[in-house]
């Protein structure tokens, strides 16, 4: 066996053994365990990409692209279940969760690892579409943990609207499958990445630019898109925060890196120019990330839920990164590739931070979340400082990366950098003026703290202002690699 | 034209039977009964096997038969069996669903089916081609399908329409492309298998919030004022 099949197999004993075991304290212990396990087989696994060039077979495409996206999902995965065992246990106290429902949100949660890994490794377009549907299969019974009003609604929503959206994306894939069976010799493997880059430029560029159109609003979905984003904010708020985490972290970079492979080889496809715009994708891509950039920006500022504001802010980003994409260009995919990266840490970082205050506060309302920092400081000064970093101050990586971006679109699209530097103002404003009163405003009389455990916190709020500092070297050529790969022409 | 009398008489056959579906979501679209709707998308499973079946006899290819029989399983019995018996559980078998203005909505069904037409008109490779058709044919029931989605208010109806969402996939897949990558459509299958069975977890919990399966009633998570 190889070291692939192991990243993959990992998850799903993971899934299989959690379902079995009754005690939902020594489940939370485990799945630290198998998240950690994941995590160094994945790093073997970045070794060997690293050492040995990209791996392929029939089954499995890994290259310098989506290793790097494989070690991410399995850190923030390893640190989110390391917070979310005392989250949990006080969900578990208070009696918002029996035991039983901890035992299928530990089982999904390394389900819906499966699913992601499957995603980033799988070689095939169509096992592709099957796991993203698969992730949204894994935790919609997350989504609904709570089984309140308002998160059966969420969790309705989120199947309805990500199924029908998931749905345009496999009609996307057929019409792709239909275009690559004309040429590619063996059609059993006329979905594979590698033939498909391969045969990309004799695909017919009608069918290809409709099966776009398609994936982009399939996958958009996922990633969030306007106006394709009821979902998110619901699904993120009323589920339990360890899911917001990587939902946002690692699902909607997921989608993304779909919809980046999907450019690639649509761009190679429309190259000839005639009867369709070579940048059709680029222009679609660009247009809905500001599109979704703005809204979002504007709508952070009418929140009043705090696990929505946050929502939204990851909404913001993930355009700022389609958009970046959209642009092209070695310096915007570098930027973008950064951003995938950082703006996951921090997101997932401020979602833990914004757990635990809401479990210090007893309720999601921003109005009534008051006084962090003196109830609490390592949960206030974290979601202070996560937020000072999404919003993109130095020295954090969101800083680098966004001001990579906007180098970028001013060389290609100067005019666009005035709506891009408007709407970073528009969502700063829109943070801070509910995150002020939240971390420096007076406590309620008897506000406690709670159980924490401030390491994954430390961790990626310390990699994000590594990465803002300085790039280790093996980082950068790494993401460079990915960008010659995409864009390509290399960056350094 | 006369395409259709010079086609063989296997293909004559997959274009009667492609229609028969095309009527069969406008039937979905109008039908209001809970239990027809569910019966309707039965028939509709149907079809899609025997299609796939005549395809697989056009092409011989073999693993064509599999998925033939596996939608006929799941497509036509399986699916349609596990909302029968929940709608009866739930005791909604013999109610109505409300349709939002049926006679507007059957007018923008007409006018999707043309703009499917219109959409792959441009796809000149395969102008006398029939498969033109048929990526027509399944794009007008993707879309009927989400326009079922919308105007239903009943969960157990709006279930049908996803499931008929992917029927018009699986349509395009078939009619199109002869077939998936087995790999592919055993995945598509076990999907479509785990939703439909989370879907009936599912109409338990909203009955349990909310008294109904109503999710028209479920507006609490809407971005407005106050």
């Amino acid at each position: 066996m190889n070291v692939i099949d192991w990243v993959l197999i990992i998850p799903v004993v993971g899934a299989l053994s959690l379902a079995l075991i009754p005690n939902a304290r020594l489940g939370a212990w485990l799945n630290i365990f198998i998240s950690a396990t994941g995590l160094a087989v994945s790093i073997w696994l970045a070794l060997t990409v690293l050492g040995n060039g990209a791996i392929t077979s029939d089954l499995f495409y890994v290259d310098a692209f989506n290793v790097y996206l494989v070690v991410l999902t399995l850190l923030v995965g390893m640190t989110t279940a390391i917070f979310s065992r005392p989250y949990m246990a006080h969900e578990l106290d208070i009696r918002k969760l029996t035991p039983l429902r901890l035992r299928l949100y530990h089982s999904s949660f390394q389900g819906f690892m499966f699913t992601m890994l499957l995603a980033l490794t799988t070689n095939n377009l169509g096992v592709l579409w099957i796991a993203l549907e698969g992730a949204t299969l894994a935790t919609v019974l997350l989504v609904s943990l709570y089984r309140t009003r308002e998160s059966i609604e969420a969790a309705w929503k989120y199947f309805i609207l990500c199924g029908v959206g998931i749905a345009q994306a496999l009609f996307g894939t057929v019409l792709l499958y239909f275009a690559a069976s004309r040429v590619v010799p063996d059609p059993d493997q006329a979905l594979q990445w590698t033939v498909l880059y391969e045969y990309a430029g004799q695909l017919e560029p009608v069918i290809v630019a409709l099966a776009f159109v398609f994936l982009l609003v399939g996958y958009g979905t996922k990633i969030g898109l306007v106006p394709l984003h009821n979902w998110l904010p619901d699904a993120h708020s009323e589920g339990p925060t360890p899911m917001s985490a990587v939902l946002s972290g690692l699902l909607l970079n997921v989608a993304l890196y779909a919809v980046v492979r999907i450019k690639m080889i649509v761009d190679a496809a429309l190259a000839g120019g005639d009867p369709h715009n070579p940048q059709l994708a680029g222009y679609l891509m660009m247009a809905f990330g500001l599109l979704s950039f703005i809204v979002a920006g504007l709508f952070l500022h009418r929140q009043r839920d705090i696990k929505r504001l946050y929502s939204y802010s990851s909404i913001e980003h993930m355009g700022l990164m389609t958009f970046a994409f959209g642009v092209g260009g070695p310096l915007a995919t570098f930027g973008a590739l950064l951003h995938m990266t950082v703006h996951s840490l921090t997101k997932s970082a401020i979602f833990m931070t914004v757990g635990h205050a809401s479990q210090i506060a007893g309720t999601q309302q921003i109005d009534r979340i008051r006084g962090i920092i003196l109830t609490q400081p390592v949960v206030g000064w974290g979601l202070l400082i996560g937020t000072v970093a999404i919003a993109g101050f130095p020295p954090f990586g969101v800083f680098t990366s966004e001001f990579l971006l906007l180098t970028a679109t001013m060389k290609s699209w100067p005019w666009l950098t005035i709506p891009l530097l408007m709407g970073l103002a528009v969502a700063f404003a829109g943070l801070f003026r509910h995150l002020h009163p939240m971390v420096f405003g007076k406590p309620p009389e008897g506000q406690l703290p709670i159980a924490v455990n401030p390491l994954p916190l430390l961790l990626h709020l310390g990699l994000v202002l590594w990465l803002g500092l300085s790039i280790p070297r093996f980082l950068a050529e790494w993401f460079d690699e990915a960008t010659r790969l995409i864009s390509g022409s290399s960056l350094l | 034209m006369n395409v259709y009398a010079d086609l063989p008489l296997l293909q004559q056959g997959i274009h009667t039977l492609a229609a028969l579906v095309l009527v069969s979501s406008f039937a979905l679209l109008a039908q209001s009964r809970v239990v027809a709707t569910i019966q309707v998308f039965a028939w509709q499973g149907f079809l899609l096997a025997a299609i796939t079946a005549l395809v697989a006899w056009e092409t011989d290819l073999e693993h064509l038969y599999i998925s033939a029989a596996l939608t006929l399983v799941l497509k036509a019995f399986f699916i349609p069996w596990l909302l029968i018996r929940q709608a009866r559980k739930l005791g909604i078998l013999r109610e109505f669903d409300t349709i939002i203005r049926p006679g507007i909505t059957l007018m923008v069904a007409v006018s999707l089916v043309i703009f499917s037409y219109n959409v792959v008109l441009p796809i000149q490779q395969f102008s006398q081609s029939v498969t033109r058709d048929a990526i027509a044919i399944s794009l007008a029931l993707v879309l009927i399908s989400m326009l079922m989605l919308i105007t239903r208010r009943k969960a157990i109806t709006q279930v049908v329409a996803f499931m008929s969402l992917e029927n018009g996939l699986f349509f395009a897949a078939v009619s199109a492309t002869q077939g998936m990558p087995m790999v592919v459509e055993l995945g598509v299958a076990f999907d479509v298998l785990i939703a439909a069975v989370i879907f009936g977890i599912f109409f338990f919990h909203i009955r349990d919030s909310i008294d109904s399966l109503d999710v028209g009633l479920l507006s609490r998570l809407a971005e407005t004022d106050e």
